[in-house]
């Protein structure tokens, strides 16, 4: 099968680990996902503005993109991204004027800008959808005893409108891990945000968050994160860090994207993750869990 | 030869090559308008070359008046329409009703850096160009862009540090800078480019045995003797040589 693909800025540099890993997993699942020949930055948050359809110009040139190559469904891995394009798409489902304007605007490059056609999909909806038998024939580390806590963060499920598994207590990256032979571990703080671009300049903001949502999934025994966001991944790794040379009682674990775990368990060349971008060193762990 | 000869030399031929013409031979004539005068030209001139017939000495916004230098950005709006459009003076055609405005440069920053200190990643681009993480994606560069470069599609390649695709799609650029002027989020295209090119060229293109060994050899002054030979001679001897040149040229 063969699906349109949008990789995403962070996918090719600091998360290059996370589109090699998902790629290769789809390979191997039988599913071809053919980058998008042309494409920009998806416009990186989804703007609240009602009337500054500036900010809707990134997410609908992809989408327009997308229809152009004829197929219906467009892969999404970045959380964001997915969060982005799926509303933004919603967003001119609802307001035809608005894209009527959009379209306007875009009279001088000739393109028909519609949001008929096209749907954007998460890599663990496409992933979800797969016969479940198939996919336990592909693994070979069966029945490995690491115990992977899921974090889906705000993006994935917030607005419900566009939220790919429920709400409240999404169990999607859990079903995924358990048919690959992981064990999960349930946690209250899954869905929580992990202060996101705060970063930038109000780090304590994100140590107080982070350090909520690890204590709590350490303490439900986890030894290591799941997610699907390069933000959250470099939020959780980074500020872990952090905490840990602060405080010595505070426990780090790696944080992986779920395809690295998936693609480890499919028995997958482990190259294709590049260790050297995590600051907090899965590989001793994989060692002594024998997926390595 | 003394500097202010070599420099006379120099403009001597760059002179507009509009003389002598009789207004009774001219059949189509258009209007332009420059500086809030009207002014009648004959059709089918360059705009550089119908600011000229009307009468002004350009010492701004003009340089080598064949498309490469980039000195003469033009921005112009046809009577009647309501498109702003863009140009370079040197190569695009004045057309009747036109409203010519020259710029004689665009302020825009150009940060400094050294090349051997930096590190061949996405975060050097946007290390001295951070305005690059506001592009909207609004295509208004491309649009203004005279060379016909995919501007919008570099800025997101350097937004993911894919110094290839930027050096690609921008190496037709001159440098005119209209991208940088229309821009709502003020990036400053071409000097992004220009740094991403200079990088990639540095560290990310294979290496060409020819043009080192050749580089050495300029270096090392195997050919400053023929340099000195040509800046030596007259106006005559250098025409001369040139058209010798010309017709023993290879054609390819």
């Amino acid at each position: 099968m063969e699906i349109s693909y949008y990789p995403g800025c962070s996918l090719k540099t600091s998360a290059i680990n996370f589109e090699r890993t998902a790629l290769s997993t789809l390979e191997e699942l039988g599913i071809y996902a053919l980058e998008l020949p042309r494409w920009n930055c998806c416009g990186v948050m989804f703007s609240q503005s009602a009337d500054n359809l500036m900010l809707q110009l990134a997410p609908a040139r992809v989408i327009m993109e997308a229809r152009e190559t004829g197929r219906k469904r467009l892969l999404t891995l970045c959380s964001m991204c997915y969060n982005t394009l799926k509303r933004s798409l919603l967003f001119f489902k609802r307001n035809g004027e608005k894209l009527k304007k959009i379209n306007a605007f875009l009279k001088l490059e000739e393109r028909d800008f519609s949001a008929e056609g096209v749907e954007v999909i998460h890599l663990l909806t496409l992933l979800s959808e797969l016969d479940t038998s198939n996919f336990k024939m592909k693994i070979k580390k069966i029945k490995s005893n690491l115990k992977v806590a899921s974090y889906y963060g705000c993006l994935l499920t917030r607005p419900r409108e566009i939220a790919l598994d429920g709400v409240e207590n999404p169990q999607i990256m859990e079903k995924l891990l358990e048919i690959a032979g992981f064990q999960t571990v349930n946690y209250p703080f899954k869905t929580d945000c992990c202060a996101s671009f705060q970063v930038v300049n109000r780090r304590n903001v994100v140590k107080k968050q982070i350090r909520k949502i690890v204590t709590s999934a350490v303490r439900n025994g986890a030894e290591i994160f799941a997610l699907s966001c390069p933000l959250c991944e470099y939020n959780l790794d980074s500020v872990q860090q952090e905490l840990a040379q602060e405080d010595e009682t505070f426990t780090p674990i790696p944080v992986l994207y779920i395809s690295q775990l998936l693609s480890l368990a499919l028995g997958q060349d482990p190259k294709l993750n590049d260790f050297s971008l995590h600051r907090i060193d899965p590989r001793p762990l994989f060692k002594e869990k024998g997926l390595l | 030869m003394s500097e202010k000869n070599l420099m006379q030399k120099i403009a001597d031929s760059n002179k507009s090559v509009i003389s002598g013409v009789d207004d009774l031979d001219i059949e189509l004539w258009i209007k332009i308008y420059f500086l809030g005068r009207e002014y009648r030209v004959p059709a089918g001139l360059t705009i550089m070359q119908a600011l000229e017939y009307a009468g002004y000495f350009l010492t701004r916004s003009c340089g080598c008046r064949a498309g490469f230098c980039g000195a003469c950005s033009t921005v112009y709006r046809i009577k009647g329409e309501y498109k702003l459009q863009f140009a370079m003076a040197c190569q695009a055609e004045a057309m009747d009703g036109m409203y010519l405005v020259q710029l004689p440069f665009a302020p825009a920053e150009k940060r400094v850096y050294s090349l051997d200190h930096e590190e061949y990643s996405a975060n050097t681009l946007l290390k001295y160009y951070p305005e690059i993480a506001r592009c909207l994606s609004c295509n208004t560069c491309t649009k203004s862009c005279p060379q016909g470069i995919e501007v919008m599609d570099y800025i997101n390649a350097a937004l993911r540090g894919d110094y290839k695709q930027v050096a690609e799609l921008s190496f037709d650029c001159i440098q005119c800078g209209l991208c940088a002027i229309r821009c709502p989020a003020d990036i400053v295209h071409y000097n992004v480019a220009q740094l991403a090119r200079r990088l990639y060229g540095k560290y990310g293109m294979p290496q060409v045995k020819n043009l080192n060994e050749r580089a050495t050899e300029i270096e090392e002054g195997v050919y400053q003797g023929e340099f000195d030979h040509l800046v030596a001679l007259s106006n005559d001897e250098l025409k001369k040589l040139y058209v010798e040149q010309q017709k023993n040229k290879e054609v390819y």
